[in-house]
């Protein structure tokens, strides 16, 4: 295979590739729109296949770089580095490390089952809807391998509007009010990140044009303590802790996924969170290691991470609306990667890069169910269901897959990252991980309750007991059934995803505890921030 | 952690036992096959589609007759049934048969084998310095727990043929009997805690699901979903237990801790509190103060599986646990002592509530709790081999005292269901005179009864006596005498949890007299009608009950005490020696602990006199004639109502844990701090500030030039002022 890879000179166009192919097909649909007159049902069939191919295409082709990128190497992987916009200083620079491998693997091969999942629910302008799919996720590709900050900034923008835009048009009841909260939370973090990155590229440019590659950027800061090193890093963290979302930047998240269609709660939910903590992994952190290891600024960032676990757990297990109680799960599974990230151990650190993966899986799966249900009931009111697994037992027993994964049952990838999480940070940070841990408590407390109520109990309404005969279908299943096997097999064999991230892990780890020695051995540093 | 190479030069690795993975592997395979017969059907209805009658059958079961009023002889068999009962016993019998091949292989051995024999599979997850293997330990310790579940295992799943057969959810009750087998064994199996702990948690999975196995019934899954967050509670504490030894030990190994806890400062906080938060998780799941609430929910599940996982195996994890762990306790006297404690209040806590349940399974669970109890107190006082012998014969009485109530049980539905009677079938204030119906439960359940009650010869007498004994022998002596426990010195505790071990030998003869008596003898009260339909259980079901009855009866010569010499003297305990001897040994302390073989005598008089008191006592007081039918029964009052009310735990529970939590995320977290303060002021609040200020900015822009001029007055004039009073 990797002869094969070398033989094509796969790491040396891959990655724009993959940039631009989701462009192209957007482009595509947005033609076949304007030249074919079809009915509402013919458009939406035509529009989502071309997308669902797309998509395929998109994943088959980004699953070369399993093999084709040396992630045990120090140096950026499938490197691209081309001149964008010079006079600002700003270029095309994309490269990944075996992080960044599995976040571009995750999207690409979920991106195909969002489509799967909105399959016929979505049959209002269908064209406009999965265009945005597509650029929405040239956007989060673009974050996940650029190497300019200017081009990353951009990237990261290109993906708040085609959400912005799918919450608006395709989501529920409150939409608008849910798409503006996400909008303007979103945007208040990211243009104090967009200042805090024109600083740097300055401080980076000594004067001349500014820079913005990421590894000038990377010397610059590790070189000298940078002007405002502390207000810098602030920007940056305000922009990732929105968007992971850390306690108290949250509220944005359960009406935005509640309001969202099932594609979106599902790329929400599964990547774009995500966003949120690789910032912190790629750009916050290391560039200013001292600031995110002060005492204090940790000690903030820790507490808000634990606050978030067993805050988000609890007000979950009151949740009357499925996907309400999802979202708050979802601010306590983004909390321990937050712990695994500032508990800084190789195995915390790798324990919240497997979380970030589990929970796109299983939260993903999770929201596919739900919307599986809610096309068939209209409702994703907890209380409105009750013995479905009478009348719906493959539903049931997927249901239940997933809700264990999602608990963190041992031999599930829910387990493997919050026990690496854990195991990890208790060495540094004994205190906050053994709050952390009550979590599996109320882990267990909200989804088990929430499925009795929904799968189980007797069935006695009748619009329940109406779905008899409508259990999944085979696309349905179909879809479901890799994020099931990717949960068994992230549980019982994690190692060669762990294999994957262990040296980009174990860097960052060394490379921050150097910084951190270095910064001390030079104390006091004069004047602080 | 070491990645233990294939350990080449071990004697064992030239035999079977190299394929002891095959041993967990077989019920997985059965789980996957079972399960997708049930999908299948599910998926398929064919023409003996079992979901029409489905709702009523379930019903019927759970509470007899509620809604029954489909045609009551006509059962709606599932279409795969005769391909599941093949599969469900037959992977177990198998997996029993390799067991048995390799415990031979082990026997025959030239010398004792003192090196577990560890054999990895693949490593599961390696991150930083740790390093996680899939991987199985055969010893001594994990053979007899091997023994257990699948030996019992195989009769439970057996008698489950005859008990389950005619449900329509056969299929999926295999699969998940299967499964639990297959964690039972990773957990007796894995050669590290993480390991465990994925059978740890993958038993409490499967009871949970067998537990709400009608889950159409609310309460059954009520009692599941309740099962499995008490565990989780319990849990929590064996996962800190792993992190304090992985930061300290630098592994998680039963090997690597075992020789890393040999050089801790004896009685140190470090090895104290790892014991403590193990114990937190053995409470957990072996049902004792203060998480033993879940255990009698647990009964709402099919009766087979309350003998299985809530009898024989599941809940006895807590005790194997400790075994375990022998060493790391035997260097932690207080968490001994604690050890004990808990378990020997549990053990009587438990049994004042057996003295007045009605409900035939409800006795019996809270024997379970009671005899958990009695385990915790043996493995606590450091007398690890006593704690396993009485894990081993409670298997053998306690799974016959179930399946018999089972069998029980299912004459009592069949009874009800034949005359569509709404009765409960489990009251035992509804049974009575079933000695003539049934003789054969009816006999074995009295031997089931006296061996549980401590009577010779019978298993259970030698085991508790051991237990008993041993606790008395450490009151002089030992490590944990001279530990001091919330500052009363050991000795005096340990007296203590031997005359607390005495109380509940005492009730436990009650209690099973009592159900023995209400059930068995005097008149019957099931109704007329109905007496006529009760009769003995298919041999399907009997069979495996006399396979029990044997066990219970001859169990305990496993190990007969040293005292009385000659057959099958000790040997379990010799057997045992290489695992669990180091720790034994360190919780005897320097001087070691000796008993003459006249307190021996005595001790043995006072036991066999407690049990007999109890029977006796129960004989004469208790009159079967003089009850009533469940129906017209009055209601208690006074203690009576307390204890049948379980001390009002649960409620206790409900008002100071459950509800608080779940009104202060509703209100204060959900509605007040994330809808009320974050949301309503500061996110709408900014909303509306922004909203104000473009108000107040569109009315400046008004047009109206006198107002401009104003504005551009006030301006200036703070302009100035500013300056000036700077």
């Amino acid at each position: 295979m990797t002869k094969f890879l070398v033989g094509i000179g796969y790491n040396g166009w891959i990655l724009p590739v993959l940039l631009v192919l989701p462009l192209v097909g957007g482009l595509l649909l947005v033609l076949h729109r304007c030249t074919q007159r079809q009915d509402a049902d013919a458009a939406m069939r035509s529009a989502r296949s071309i997308a669902f191919w797309i998509f395929v295409a998109e994943a088959v082709l980004s699953i070369g770089l399993w093999w084709s990128i040396d992630t045990v190497s120090a140096d950026w992987q499938a490197y691209v580095d081309v001149a964008w916009i010079p006079q600002w200083g700003a270029r095309f620079t994309v490269g990944i490390d075996g992080i960044a491998l599995m976040l571009i693997l995750l999207t690409t091969l979920l991106m195909p089952l969002a489509v799967l999942g909105s399959w016929t629910s979505i049959r209002v302008n269908p064209h406009a809807f999965y265009t945005l799919l597509l650029v929405l996720t040239t956007g989060m590709l673009g974050v996940f391998m650029a190497l300019d900050l200017a081009f990353f900034y951009v990237m990261w923008e290109v993906m708040l509007v085609p959400m912005y835009l799918i919450i608006g048009i395709w989501g529920g009841q409150r939409r608008l009010y849910a798409s503006i909260k996400f909008f303007i939370y979103t945007m208040v973090g990211s243009l104090l990140m967009l200042v805090a990155i024109v600083s740097l590229g300055l401080q980076a440019g000594q004067g001349g044009p500014p820079v913005f590659s990421y590894d000038a950027i990377l010397a610059l800061t590790r070189a000298a303590p940078v002007v405002g090193s502390y207000w810098l890093f602030g920007a940056f963290a305000l922009a990732f802790a929105v968007k992971v979302p850390m306690f108290p930047f949250h509220t944005w998240l359960p009406d935005a996924h509640v309001e969202a269609p099932t594609a979106g709660s599902v790329i929400l939910a599964a990547i774009m969170l995500k966003m949120g903590t690789f910032g912190f992994v790629r750009f916050a952190v290391p560039l200013f290691p001292d600031v995110a290891m002060d005492p204090t600024v940790r000690t903030i960032i820790l507490v808000l991470a634990v606050i978030g676990i067993v805050y988000g757990a609890l007000v979950a297990l009151v949740q009357p609306d499925f996907k309400k109680l999802v979202a708050y799960s979802s601010v306590s599974h983004l909390g321990f990667v937050i712990l695994g990230i500032f508990a800084m151990t190789v195995e915390s650190m790798q324990g919240a890069l497997m979380v970030t993966i589990s929970h796109g899986i299983s939260t993903g799966a999770l929201f596919l169910l739900i919307g599986m249900i809610y096309e068939r009931r209209h409702t994703r009111q907890i209380d409105d269901f009750g013995g479905i697994a009478k009348v719906m037992p493959i539903f049931a027993v997927f249901l239940t897959v997933v809700s264990l994964s999602a608990i963190g049952v041992p031999g599930t990838n829910g387990f493997v990252g919050e026990f690496l999480v854990l195991i990890g940070s208790f060495p540094t940070q004994p205190y906050y991980t053994v709050i952390a841990a009550t979590s599996v408590v109320f882990a267990a407390a909200y989804l088990l309750w929430a499925v009795q109520r929904i799968i189980y109990n007797p069935l006695v309404k009748p619009e329940n007991a109406a779905l008899k005969g409508n259990d999944l279908n085979w696309r349905e299943i179909g879809l479901l059934t890799p994020l099931v096997i990717a949960i068994l097999w992230l549980g019982v064999y994690p190692k060669p995803v762990l294999n994957k991230t262990e040296a980009a892990a174990d860097r960052l780890v060394r490379s921050v505890e150097a910084a951190r020695m270095g910064s001390m051995q030079q104390l006091p540093p004069a004047g602080g921030r | 952690m070491q990645t233990a190479p294939l350990v080449t030069g071990h004697p064992m690795s030239d035999t079977i036992a190299r394929f002891a993975w095959l041993i967990p592997l077989l019920p997985l395979v059965g789980f996957a096959l079972n399960g997708l017969l049930s999908l299948h059907a599910a998926a398929h209805p064919g023409p003996a589609d079992p979901s029409g009658s489905d709702d009523d059958h379930d019903v019927a079961h759970a509470a007899p007759a509620a809604h029954d009023h489909d045609d009551a002889h006509q059962v709606a068999r599932h279409p795969s049934a005769g391909l599941v009962s093949l599969i469900g016993p037959g992977v177990l019998a198998l997996s029993f048969a390799m067991t048995l091949a390799v415990l031979y292989q082990f026997g025959i051995a030239d010398q004792a084998m003192h090196e577990p024999y560890v054999l990895t599979l693949f490593q599961w997850m390696p991150a930083g310095k740790l390093s996680i293997d899939v991987a199985f330990q055969i010893d001594q310790l994990s053979l007899v727990m091997m023994s257990i579940v699948t030996g019992i295992g195989t009769l439970i799943h057996i008698f489950s043929v005859g008990y389950m057969r005619d449900d329509p959810g056969y299929p999926r009750y295999f699969a998940y009997l299967n499964l639990f087998i297959f964690f039972m064994l990773l957990l007796v199996m894995g050669a590290n805690y993480p390991l465990m702990f994925v059978g740890w948690e993958g038993v409490g999975l499967c009871s949970y699901l067998l537990i709400g196995f009608w889950f159409s019934d609310k309460s059954n899954a009520d009692a599941g979903k309740k099962a499995f967050i008490v565990n989780r509670i319990g849990d929590f504490g064996f996962l800190v237990a792993m992190f304090l030894m992985f930061a300290n030990f630098g592994t998680l190994s039963f090997a690597g801790v075992e020789s890393a806890a040999a050089i801790v400062p004896m009685g140190g906080a470090l090895v104290t509190a790892i014991c403590l938060f193990l114990f937190l998780g053995a409470t957990g799941k072996s049902a004792q103060i203060p998480l033993f609430v879940w255990l009698p929910d647990a009964m709402a599940g099919p009766t087979p599986v309350s003998a299985l996982i809530h009898a024989a195996t599941m809940v006895t994890a807590g005790v194997y646990l400790i075994a375990r762990s022998a060493v790391l306790f035997s260097m932690a006297p207080v968490a001994q002592l604690t050890v004990a404690v808990v378990g020997a209040l549990t053990a009587v806590f438990a049994a004042t509530i057996g003295l007045k349940q009605w409900d035939i399974k409800k006795v019996l669970a809270y024997s379970t709790v009671s005899q958990l109890g009695y385990m915790f107190v043996g493995v606590g006082v450091g007398a690890y081999s006593a704690g396993v012998f009485h894990l081993m014969t409670h298997a053998f009485f306690k799974a016959l005292l179930f399946l018999g109530s089972g069998s029980v049980i299912y004459a009592m539905h069949k009874a009800y269901h034949a005359t569509h009677s709404p009765e409960d079938a489990q009251d035992m204030r509804n049974m009575g005179g079933l000695r003539k119906r049934m003789p054969v439960t009816f006999v074995l359940m009295w031997i089931a009864t006296f061996s549980i009650a401590g009577i010779p010869p019978f298993s259970g007498f030698f085991s508790k006596d051991e237990i008993l004994g041993a606790v008395f022998a450490r009151t002089h002596g030992s490590t944990l005498a001279e530990a001091q426990w919330l500052g009363i010195p050991g000795s005096l505790v340990l007296y203590g949890v031997y005359v607390l071990g005495l109380a509940a030998a005492l009730m436990t003869a009650i209690y099973m007299t009592r159900l023995m008596l209400y059930t068995f003898h005097g008149p019957s009260r099931t109704g007329e009608k109905e007496a006529t339909h009760l009769k003995e259980a298919p041999w399907i079901m009997t069979g495996p009950l006399v396979v029990l009855g044997v066990l219970s009866a001859v169990g305990g010569f496993a190990n007969v005490p040293a005292l009385y010499g000659g057959m099958g003297s000790q040997l379990l305990h010799s057997w045992l020696e290489p695992v669990l001897g180091r720790g034994t040994e360190i919780s005897l302390g320097t001087e070691g602990v000796h008993l003459s073989h006249a307190t021996e005598y005595l001790l043995i008089g006072v036991a066999i006199a407690i049990a007999v008191i109890g029977i006796v006592f129960a004989w004469l007081r208790l009159k079967p004639d003089a009850l009533v039918p469940a129906k017209s029964a009055p209601v208690e009052e006074g203690l009576e109502r307390t204890l049948l009310h379980k001390w009002y735990v649960d409620e206790a529970y409900a008002r100071t844990v459950v509800q608080p939590t779940l009104g202060i995320s509703r209100t204060l977290l959900w509605k007040g701090i994330d809808a009320g303060i974050i949301d309503g002021l500061l996110v709408n609040g900014s909303a509306l500030l922004v909203r104000t200020v473009g108000w107040v900015g569109s009315q400046l822009q008004s047009g109206r030039v006198g107002t401009y001029a104003w504005v551009l007055l006030m301006g200036v004039l703070s302009v100035l002022s500013a300056f000036s009073f700077r």
